[in-house]
């Protein structure tokens, strides 16, 4: 398969795509350029940009199970959040050095819990963030999946489960730094993390890890594993007739979904430079799927538009004119799911189809 | 199925429908309006256990306690007049109510007021009450004001609000022997009172104050007594005494009778008891038995009040579960502006309230009773509105509906918070919801928790006669089971849709409505009911009242021994994973609609 059907399906807009994602894998490189010249991006545009392809994403992975599985899942913040704290541990660590994390000192605790152990080497930390995301996963979609929960009460049960999770991570008892989560980083890999290597680095690499994400998910879907997918969400019914074991195919969409989410707060933590249980509060999981519905759901690059778009709208108006904002986005929440129901990218196919 | 033969019979025609729904939905509002109006008749009695003082004594209120308080003043102006014989400098102040007198008088007039008290029983507890909240003020050479915790100053006993504060205000204050004087007058008073539960609240006064009780009192209030349960409580107190003063006979004699109480301050005195040495065996195996015996009562009585909580909880649950479970299982859509309607319901509520004390301040008591129909109204517009414009268009969407309805949440909530303010707003808590009602002495149940069960069964009630019994309902049946089949015989499936989503949302008003009187009102009131609510729907069932009724049931029970257990944030977590492994076995819900048909 070439590469520019890996990026889309008319050559057009692969060279469009393509040169979009080049321009985000070489942004990141301008911070590092001096004030003076005029190409030179401040450190707030570069957080703000590693952020939004951060959750861009998670937009990716939602998009996964809802666009082709026809699995609505109102709680990717859990893993999304599962991820970040997995590599807020780490750093976590890097911070206190030999000692204890302050939080935990404050609790007068003598020894690190358990499940703390080994989080002080790089490589651990990064399969954490790969193995608790994906168990969570794995055990909760194995289960649902079994008793053919679906449509909304699937939903609402991966709404209760965030809730629970945030409630649980909310507790100081929990060993995650209840209410404030982990902040304060100072060291990535031994780096000053907010050099502007290190977030030049770090923003590189979000560009990159949404690059191959989105041109796996891509070659992934353009697979026979894609079309039962789709299938799937069309009529799942017909296709167990037909012998497929649809289980296993909506079980490890929902795993690899949930993977992506947690590799995307894992690279979100460091730049933002928090991690606290706010980031499983429901509202935000179902803003995710304003992200994926605003794009074009069912298509992955609509995903990547939607998160961005939206993200950019938020980040203007949570300044500009805070109290409108909610407004704003439940307005969207409207227009999109009763206007435009294949998202911005439905609205250009449209478009280009009227030109033709 | 068993109702299909109606639809042929009648010619199922849609503006019937209508009809019949509109005269439903008119007798559920005259029904709850009756039965508010009812609960609103016992506000003299309630009022005049002198809970709360209210700003504006409520007319009616002060009509039926002033009579009778003027018929005591009577006998109290003669004898006042015979002592003003004696006394001239007391006649300018003899006249007024007792309390003005009591707060006039010196150390020795108080003293022989308390010991035979010359106003009513109510008015000594009035009295009581606001010597016990820091709230009797004297002034001015002798005159009564009243100063609440927020600092302003009303006149007494007009209780007016005044502004003008007098220079030598200063705090009526009892020394220690006033105070047991008082203690000792008001059990004297309602111990003779003709009440038998004023003469049960005398004792457990007495009981409170046994350091300095005279026994003689008990003794010849027993031998007087007639009703049962002030004689229990005389023979405990009796039997106490006894256990206290007594010769070891005596004290055995006195645990037997002990033995049945379930009050913590007889356990206590137990196992003081038992504490001492060289303790008479005997005595030490009656006073062990007495132990565990009282324990035990003392474990059920609490269980029974964590089953009353949890009772009351699960109310709260099916109130803001019932019109989801309505709306989910007609439509097959999850409408998360659910609790925002519940918000919205809490808010009418607030609205009527101000409207209460704006224009009608003398029924200021009764907007309760004018809230219940308003919220409702509200809530159930804003509903079929939504339902109109949002949730008909996405038919057959489910996803996008939920996520469009969550669109209108925020929406809904934002504004909210644009017009009212992100702080919470106070709904204040009807009088005659305020107090409890004292079951034993270490049971008791709060007025608003009883009433909020009581109206969570009407109008379960309501809504159950309204499916089953009314044309309307049946509709709203045939839509909820085959939507095809329905609309072939004739029903207007939209009607119905958008009236039934109306009930639903009308519902969640009540619900507002009720929760206004035991939590916080603010913008995010509908998120803290919102997820619970949707648990007991996922648990009970698409559109299934009474699966919806047992599933609130199980939960509020369950999560509140699970809080006492293990805490309130644990327990939620606990309840969640419980309802996520229940739904893996049934996953349609404790009753699920049987049918053939797949997807």
């Amino acid at each position: 398969m070439r590469l520019t059907q890996l990026l889309s399906d008319s050559p057009r807009n692969a060279i469009l795509i393509g040169l979009c994602f080049l321009v985000l894998l070489i942004l990141p490189w301008l911070h590092l350029l001096p004030e003076t010249s005029s190409f030179h991006l401040s450190a707030y545009w570069i957080t703000l940009i590693g952020k939004i392809m951060a959750l861009a994403m998670v937009a990716l992975a939602l998009d996964l199970v809802w666009g082709y599985a026809g699995i609505l899942s109102l709680g990717h913040g859990l893993y999304f959040a599962l991820g970040g704290y997995a590599f807020g541990m780490y750093l976590t660590r890097e911070t206190a050095g030999t000692g204890l994390p302050d939080f935990m000192r404050f609790l007068s605790w003598t020894e690190l819990p358990w499940y703390w152990a080994g989080t002080q080497h790089f490589w651990w930390a990064m399969a954490l963030v790969v193995l608790v995301p994906g168990l969570v996963a794995f055990i909760f979609g194995y289960f649902a999946f079994r008793s053919k929960i679906k449509g909304v009460y699937f939903s609402i049960i991966t709404q209760a489960m965030t809730y629970a999770a945030a409630l649980l991570f909310f507790r100081n008892e929990t060993g995650f730094g209840g209410n404030n989560g982990f902040t304060g980083f100072t060291t990535l890999l031994g780096y000053d993390i907010t050099a502007s290597s290190t977030r030049a680095v770090l923003c590189f690499t979000t560009a990159l890890a949404l690059l191959l994400s989105y041109l796996g998910l891509r070659y992934l879907m353009s697979q026979p594993y894609g079309r039962v997918l789709g299938a799937i969400r069309d009529s799942e019914n017909r296709l167990q007739y037909l012998g497929y074991r649809t289980l296993w195919y909506k079980l490890s969409a929902w795993v690899l979904s949930a993977v992506i989410a947690g590799i995307a707060g894992a690279l979100y933590v460091p730049q933002v430079g928090i991690i606290n249980p706010g980031e499983m509060n429901p509202v935000n999981s179902i803003e995710m799927a304003v992200w994926v519905a605003a794009g074009g759901r069912g298509s992955l690059i609509g995903a990547i538009v939607g998160a961005g778009a939206i993200n950019a709208i938020k980040t203007y108006f949570t300044v500009a004119y805070p109290e409108f904002w909610l407004l704003i986005l439940g307005g969207l929440f409207v227009v999109v799911t009763l206007f435009l129901p294949n998202g911005i990218i439905g609205v250009l196919d449209r478009f280009k189809k009227e030109k033709e | 199925m068993s109702h299909y033969p109606s639809y042929y019979k009648s010619d199922a025609q849609a503006n019937y429908s209508n009809k019949t729904f509109i005269i439903a939905l008119l007798s559920l509002l005259l029904l709850i309006a009756i039965t508010s109006a009812a609960h609103a008749h016992e506000t003299p009695i309630a009022h005049s256990h002198g809970e709360k003082l209210s700003t504006n004594t409520v007319a009616a209120t002060s009509n039926a306690v002033s009579e009778e308080t003027l018929l005591a003043q009577d006998d109290t102006l003669l004898a006042q007049n015979k002592q003003s014989l004696t006394t001239p400098a007391n006649l300018a102040i003899s006249k007024g109510d007792a309390i003005e007198q009591f707060v006039a008088a010196d150390f020795t007039k108080r003293q022989t007021m308390l010991n035979q008290w010359p106003g009513s029983v109510e008015s000594l507890d009035t009295l009581v009450e606001l010597i016990k909240n820091d709230e009797l003020y004297q002034g001015n050479g002798g005159q009564t004001y009243l100063l609440n915790s927020e600092d302003e100053l009303f006149t007494y006993p007009a209780k007016q609000l005044t502004t003008e504060w007098p220079s030598d205000l200063a705090q009526v204050t009892l020394t220690n022997t006033l105070r047991s004087a008082l203690v000792f007058g008001q059990a004297k008073v309602k111990l003779e009172s003709n009440d038998p539960t004023q003469r049960v609240q005398a004792v457990a006064i007495l009981a409170d104050n046994i350091e300095q009780l005279d026994p003689a009192l008990i003794s010849t209030a027993a031998t007087n007594e007639q009703d049962d349960d002030v004689k229990t409580a005389l023979s405990t107190l009796q039997a106490r005494i006894d256990f206290r003063d007594g010769d070891v006979a005596k004290q055995i004699a006195a645990l037997t009778v002990l033995a049945d109480s379930d009050s913590p301050q007889v356990l206590v005195d137990v196992k003081k008891a038992l504490a001492a040495d060289d303790i008479d065996p005997v005595l030490k195996s009656a006073l062990l038995d007495a132990e565990d015996s009282i324990e035990q009562r003392i474990t059920i009585s609490t269980w029974i009040g964590h089953l009353f909580t949890g009772l009351s909880t699960a109310s709260i649950l099916l109130l803001a579960a019932l019109g989801l479970a309505i709306t989910f299982g007609l439509l097959g859509v999850i409408n998360m502006a659910h609790g925002e309607l519940i918000m919205i319901g809490a808010y009418a509520t607030y609205m009527v309230q101000n409207l209460f004390q704006a224009y009608f301040p003398s029924m200021t008591g009764w907007y309760l009773v004018a809230a219940i129909p308003v919220a409702f109204l509200v809530s159930a517009i804003i509903g079929m509105i939504i339902e109109r414009i949002i949730i008909r268009p996405l038919y057959g969407r489910e996803l996008e509906t939920l996520l469009a309805t969550f669109g209108v949440s925020l929406i809904l909530m934002q504004l909210v918070r644009m017009i009212f303010g992100a702080q919470n707003v106070e709904v204040s808590n009807v009088d005659w919801l305020s107090g409890a009602y004292q079951v034993s002495s270490s049971l008791v149940l709060p007025f608003n928790r009883i009433a909020i069960i009581g109206f969570t069964i009407i109008i379960l009630m309501l809504l159950v006669y309204l499916l089953n019994k009314t044309r309307f309902g049946l509709f709203v049946r045939a839509v909820t089971q085959n939507r095809q089949m329905a609309r072939a015989v004739g029903i207007s499936s939209a009607r119905i849709d958008m009236l039934a989503f109306g009930l639903g949302s009308g519902l969640a008003g009540l619900a507002g409505c009720a929760l206004a009187q035991v939590g916080n009102v603010g913008p995010d009131l509908g998120q803290t009911y919102i997820i619970d609510a949707f648990l007991v729907v996922v648990v009970g069932g698409v559109g299934q009242v009474w699966g919806a009724v047992l599933a609130s049931l199980g939960l509020g029970v369950s999560g509140t021994v699970l809080e006492i257990g293990i805490g309130a944030v644990m327990a939620k977590i606990v309840l969640l994973v419980l309802v996520i492994l229940f739904i893996q076995k049934r996953p349609q819900g404790l009753f699920a609609l049987k049918g053939r048909f797949v997807d």
